[in-house]
């Protein structure tokens, strides 16, 4: 294939993903290809598996059907190949998951000291470089529970940053926060959409979905329903159950 | 003037002493007549315990036999070894206080006031003996390698290996080696009283913390066999009471063995201890493995860490923190079952108390032998607890 500025690298290929968790079928023929760069914003209703399935991408959740290659790389069951795509994906949590036990800077460096094998001083500077790009340099040395819920999903943000992966995967990642502290989560991710990252995004944030998105996917029922521009989605949902969730949400 | 804001003063009858002795004390003319009576009831028990203890007590059953209560048949011409590990454990006091700070120096300053008590004990007792001139020298060296300690943070990745290190130097020391000149051998038969109790306790606490650990992951491990295995030995260890586990050790542990091992007792009790606290430490600890949030583990995958850092780095730190109140609750029961080993023939502070009892001379002074060796017990189980409580007070900086 040829490489031209116009035709971006598919860096996620996910074909007929399917998963059960015991009986229940929870992921039915999942189809997504990602190019890099893109930004895209995943919602629907809840128990409809769009968190089960950005967590198969990698590999928090097995897959048992189907198949997924993340920037050439296709999961199995190989553990190498398992940790190969963990080191390219970044992923932040609903909870924020923050280590308690450790300070936040050690919390961004643990593993690129553990997993890229960096010197401390290298590490360090790297997460106060982040630290420093979500706007809490100061919080460098405190402890998780000493931060407020928006500064802990900096901090964890930054953690995923620091392992320099090329994609990021948001889990709801503000459905957690107080009202006040939605934007400074928002203004860090939408720089980081700005600044080329490849990214899926669970949210309900339509406001953050209509400016940064590149594209917008709806789920329910552990199948992709309909997918498009912001443009397209909010103007001219083509399905009645996207248009009674956008009309749920919105008003 | 008044004005809604303005910040007044408590009453003077609610705050300070008077407030609290009115309160609790003298709220009600019943309470009052209990508080007199409950002075009375102490001040006739203190007194009269306080007079048994200063005037009627024969305390010479204790000063005679000094030697016996700390190391029982320890060669008196040997026990300089003994006070030589004393003296490494003040040093890694005071250097663990001097580099760390914060907690380790209170305990560095809790073992310095201890040493002082006992200086100014033997000071009364003994004048200028042989252990008053080692326990003066130990308070000197505890705080002299404080001060040449003090703020080292660099000298702090050396502390945790040279505490491993003396514990086989400590173990080395005390045994000797057979036909050497300058360390010969004093077989553990001879090991006895405080000595005894303490290494029976010292070792089988640093022997079964790494093995109960592993019982505690074994036990949740995905493998089939070894959780088998683990759940096997956990709850067979547990459901037998410890005197049937010495036994066992002291019977069967030279039939596993091949005939010409010999191991001697000491080592057999140490196992057994150890065997027998792995497995409640093992369930304590498995209490903390299931506290940590699914999150955790998740999380720490996500950043690409392999599942033995994410154990060793995110699940133990925060499972053990967890814990360490029953630990430590585990690991006192354990010092005070130390005792035990008298029925297999060991002779410990406990041993030595009976055997002192024995002498023609110290007859029937069973009240001061035993009000001595309890207060010995007291003195360390509470250190421990003491030292697990600002332990945990420090470590729950990070606490949700």
């Amino acid at each position: 294939m040829n490489e031209s500025p116009q035709k971006p690298k598919d860096i996620i290929i996910c074909r007929d993903v399917h998963k059960w968790f015991d009986r229940l079928h929870v992921l039915r023929g999942v189809n997504l290809t990602v190019q890099q760069g893109q930004v895209v914003v995943l919602f629907g209703p809840s128990g409809s598996g769009k968190s089960t399935f950005i967590r198969t991408i990698n590999r928090l959740e097995e897959h048992q059907r189907g198949t997924i290659i993340v920037d050439g790389i296709e999961m199995t069951n190989d553990i190498r190949n398992i940790h190969a795509i963990r080191r390219e994906i970044g992923m932040v949590f609903q909870s924020f998951n923050l280590f308690p036990h450790l300070t936040a800077l050690q919390n961004i460096t643990l593993a690129p000291i553990w997993v890229r094998r960096w010197p401390r001083e290298k590490a360090e500077q790297v997460a106060m470089d982040l630290l420093r790009r979500v706007g809490i340099p100061e919080q460098a040395h405190k402890y998780p529970a000493q931060l407020s819920g928006g500064q802990q999903q900096r901090v964890a943000i930054a953690r995923a940053l620091a392992m320099q992966p090329k994609i990021m995967l948001f889990d709801e990642p503000t459905s957690a926060l107080d009202p006040e502290m939605i934007k400074e989560v928002l203004d860090v991710m939408t720089e980081l959409a700005r600044s080329g990252m490849t990214m899926i995004c669970v949210t309900h944030e339509m406001g953050f979905a209509r400016s940064v998105a590149d594209r917008m996917v709806f789920m329910d029922a552990g199948q992709i329903i309909e997918e498009g521009t912001p443009e397209q989605i909010f103007n001219n949902p083509q399905h009645e159950r996207t248009k009674q969730f956008l009309s749920q949400i919105l008003h | 003037m008044t004005t809604a804001t303005e910040t007044l003063e408590p009453p003077r009858t609610s705050v300070g002493v008077l407030g609290w002795l009115k309160k609790n004390l003298f709220s009600t003319w019943y309470n009052t007549l209990l508080t007199f009576f409950m002075l009375w009831v102490i001040w006739a028990g203190g007194s009269a315990l306080l007079s048994w203890v200063l005037t009627t007590a024969r305390w010479e059953v204790i000063t005679a036999n000094a030697r016996l209560f700390l190391v029982g048949a320890y060669p008196p011409d040997q026990v300089w070894r003994v006070w030589l590990v004393v003296v490494i454990v003040s040093l890694l006091f005071g250097l663990s206080g001097g580099v760390w700070g914060g907690t380790i120096r209170t305990f560095t300053m809790s073992l310095a006031v201890g040493y002082a008590a006992l200086i100014a004990l033997s000071f009364l007792v003994f004048p200028l003996s042989e252990g008053f001139v080692w326990l003066f020298a130990n308070l000197v060296i505890l705080l002299v390698t404080y001060a040449l300690a003090r703020d080292r943070k660099t000298w702090q990745r050396w502390m945790i290996p040279l505490w491993l290190l003396a514990f086989g130097v400590t173990i080395v020391l005390l045994h000797g080696f057979a036909k050497s000149e300058w360390l010969p051998e004093v077989s553990t038969t001879r090991w006895g009283g405080l000595l005894l109790t303490f290494m029976l306790s010292i070792v089988s606490i640093v022997m079964s913390f790494p093995l109960g650990v592993l019982l505690a992951l074994g036990r949740r491990s995905k493998m089939p066999v070894v959780r088998l295995f683990c759940i096997l030995y956990i709850e067979l260890v547990r459901g037998v009471p410890l005197v049937t586990i010495l036994y066992m050790t002291q019977i069967m542990l030279p039939l596993f063995l091949p005939g010409d091992v010999r191991i001697d007792n000491v080592v057999r009790a140490m196992a057994g201890m150890t065997l027998f606290a792995a497995a409640y430490l093992a369930e304590n600890v498995r209490g903390g493995l299931q506290a940590i949030p699914e999150g955790q583990i998740e999380a720490a995958l996500a950043v690409g860490l392999n599942n033995a850092l994410v154990i060793l780095f995110i699940v133990l730190p925060q499972a053990l923190r967890m814990v360490i109140p029953a630990i430590v609750g585990l690991f006192i029961a354990l010092f005070k079952d130390t005792t035990l080993v008298m029925i297999v023939g060991l002779v410990d502070l406990l041993g030595v108390g009976r055997s002192v009892l024995a002498q023609p001379e110290f007859m029937g002074l069973q009240i001061e032998v035993y009000i001595f060796i309890a207060t010995i017990f007291f003195i360390f189980s509470y250190a421990m607890s003491f030292a697990s409580y600002r332990l945990e007070q420090a470590l729950g900086v990070g606490k949700r």
